[in-house]
């Protein structure tokens, strides 16, 4: 997995509440049995005056200078609820996404984020909203080992996370191959499991 | 010391302490279906790894299937033919069991695991599938997760997984007629948010839940999602015991008296503490219906639509704007008597044969108004047997209803069916996103006595009036 440590790069604003896994990625994007080439069904709806032909709309942010292509996203609370579908992580990673900034996400969104080298970066809903009122073309600072975000006006914001997504992104670690070495307490786990249940192995 | 059933069931699978309130915990079951759960084995297998034990893990086919009747492979979805082969091809190489297209055991992966006995009290289960918290309804523990996790939980039968935060909710009292799960738990996110449960496990206890059927508990505990609650589940009782018993993959003779004593433990202890306690009074409590594009958007059916001028804050009143423009409607306009022009019942909030009964005693003798498409899913081919057995699809039929094979169907849009562009629907589903049923649809969450109750009117409709008046045949 590709690591994160640090990012410099301009953050979009699209501070609305809830925004759903369905709106970053409708469900009629997901065209094929495959993580790639999401990005260009990107929040569609809200980014397409005309979807099936691609016409951009204009009052979208991302269509906007200096925001389009931009690598950070300022969130409302509750970002990635809705659907589990990893696609919507996936888009914005094949899109250039690297780090959304919330008050706080959807839980299966955020642990799709740290699979895939996003950082879902949680701040307080007013330091959040200073962000997008300050959003221009000045760039963010975010440094993941230091757990900083600094702003172009020399703010700093320092940011809590899990320590095991730290080292996840950090490391750019394998999940499964990390847990694959733990193989053996699993296995002395399951024989003790299934003396414990034995109904469920009848 | 006292414990919640959270902490019990999360003590019983715990493989090892990660610190930092990280555990990794053991998976006793794996469920997939053919959108998301095709992609993790698709990435399993190209990473070389196997699956650790393909006997705990099974394969529904229903998001992308057809629910037209006469249905294979085909399906309006474009591209969605690719998913369903993929699937069946991996999960076939796997040594993984499908239930699929042609077998009457098929449909809505959270149905049908419950229906098979797959999802029992006391299990952990987890699904590359939001709504896998449904199956709390029966006192496991089964939470959604996203296509990796899935990968992870099938190589290692185990996970990662933070400690959540826990609450518990009280509902106390008793349901007035035509007032039921759905209800509840719109009531709930509409009171705290569709925010409220978030980083949360949430026991759903009390009088009514007890009172509740075990497939109402299901509904209930399938709407956690919406509340951004890790998951919710409900201790497991004699009727959930009951309904469990001489199910396909339940244990059997002296393995059952074992669950059955495994199973005595699943309760919280008194004086256990939660991080948080809500209680609703659920005599209150009136049939609930959303206005909006989110969960939190919902109202009692007499209720008037929110004036965005006495939102709590400016972004409370853009989202109530944006909501408004959407949904084609008014600050303060009613939302009974909102003509429409479609009514679906299914999804795995409510398609279970309880939900069709009670749609079912609604419509019978009735007919849907003019205009309006209506249409009934029944959530699993077991449902749907079941319901004919009893005639209640002649019921569906005979009131102007499609009555389908099958599958999550219009729930959401992939490109196939759709209600249509800026056409109201009232939907025993759960989720009133932005196009989520269709590009510009709108739709109307509500349960599916409120759904059949608004199909025969062609408007928004108060059921309360129709159970006090069935018409007899």
């Amino acid at each position: 997995m590709e690591k994160f440590i640090r990012l410099t790069g301009i953050a979009a604003p699209l501070f609305r509440a809830n925004v759903d896994t369905d709106a970053i990625i409708p469900s009629r994007e997901m065209k094929r049995v495959s993580k790639e080439g999401l990005g260009e069904g990107m929040f569609a709806d809200w980014r397409y005056s005309d979807v099936a032909n691609r016409v951009e709309n204009p009052d979208f942010v991302l269509n906007r200078a200096p925001f389009r292509q931009a690598p950070i996203l300022l969130a409302g609370a509750n970002f990635g609820c809705g659907s589990s579908r990893e696609h919507a992580v996936w888009a914005l990673k094949d899109y250039g996404v690297r780090c959304v900034i919330a008050p706080s996400f959807g839980a299966i969104f955020q642990g799709n984020c740290v699979r895939n080298g996003i950082l879902p970066l949680v701040l307080p809903e007013p330091e959040v909203a200073a962000l997008v009122e300050a959003a221009g073309p000045a760039p963010l600072a975010i440094d993941l080992d230091g757990q900083t975000v600094h702003s172009a006006d020399g703010r700093t914001l320092s940011f809590s996370i899990a320590p095991a997504d730290r080292e996840m992104l950090l490391e750019g670690l394998d999940a499964i191959g990390v847990t694959l070495k733990r193989l053996p307490a699993i296995a002395e786990f399951e024989g003790a499991y299934r003396t414990r249940h034995p109904w469920m192995f009848a | 010391m006292a414990k919640t059933l959270v902490e019990k069931l999360w003590s019983r699978h715990c493989v090892a302490d990660l610190g930092d309130g990280t555990d990794l915990l053991y998976i006793d079951r794996v469920l997939l279906h053919e959108r998301t759960g095709s992609i993790a084995l698709k990435g399993l297998a190209e990473q070389g790894r196997a699956v650790r034990h393909p006997d705990r893990a099974f394969v529904c086919m229903d998001h992308i299937v057809d629910t037209r009747p006469g249905r294979g492979d085909e399906t309006l979805m474009p591209g969605g033919e690719a998913f369903i082969r993929e699937t069946r091809a991996a999960a076939n190489a796997a040594g993984i069991r499908i239930f699929d297209i042609g077998d009457n055991r098929q449909g809505i992966v959270h149905v049908v695991s419950p229906e098979q006995g797959i999802a029992l009290p006391g299990l952990t289960l987890v699904c590359p599938d939001s709504h896998t918290c449904t199956q709390g309804g029966l006192g496991a523990l089964a939470w959604g997760i996203g296509s990796s996790e899935a990968a992870h939980a099938l190589a290692t039968q185990t996970l990662v997984v933070r400690r959540p935060r826990q609450m518990r909710v009280w509902f106390e009292g008793e349901l007035p007629p035509g007032v039921g799960a759905k209800d509840m738990i719109l009531h709930l996110i509409a009171a705290h948010g569709a925010g409220g449960g978030s980083g949360y496990a949430i026991e759903f206890a009390g009088s009514a839940v007890s009172a509740l059927s075990v497939e109402a508990r299901m509904t209930l505990c399938n709407m956690a999602v919406e509340f951004a609650a890790w998951t919710g589940l409900c201790a497991p009782d004699a009727k959930t015991i009951a309904w469990v018993e001489g199910r396909p993959f339940a244990p059997k003779g002296m393995a059952w008296a074992q669950a059955l004593a495994d199973w005595a433990d699943l309760v919280t202890d008194a004086g256990a503490i939660f991080d948080k306690e809500i209680v609703v009074d659920c005599a209150s409590i009136a049939p609930t219906i959303t206005w909006g594009t989110s969960p939190q958007h919902a109202l009692p059916v007499t209720g008037l639509v929110p004036d965005p001028a006495h939102a709590a804050d400016a972004n409370a009143a853009e989202a109530q704007r944006r909501a408004l423009t959407y949904m084609g409607l008014e600050p303060g306009q009613a939302l009974a008597g909102l003509p429409i022009d479609g009514a679906f019942i299914g999804s795995c909030t409510n398609s279970r044969l309880s939900d069709l009964r009670a749609a079912a005693a609604i419509l019978k003798g009735r007919h849907v108004a003019p205009g309006v498409r209506a249409i009934c899913v029944p959530g699993s081919g077991l449902v749907k047997a079941a319901a004919e057995a009893e005639g209640l699809h002649q019921i569906f039929l005979d009131a102007g209803f499609e009555w389908r094979e099958s599958g999550c169907s219009m729930c959401f849009f992939a490109g196939g069916e759709s209600f249509g562009k800026g056409e109201r629907v009232v939907t025993s589903t759960n989720r009133n996103f932005e196009n989520r049923q269709g590009p510009g649809t709108r739709s109307h969450l509500a349960s599916p006595v409120t759904v059949a109750a608004s199909a025969i009117a062609g408007r928004i409709a108060d059921a309360r009036a129709l159970v006090a008046q069935p018409v007899e045949a």
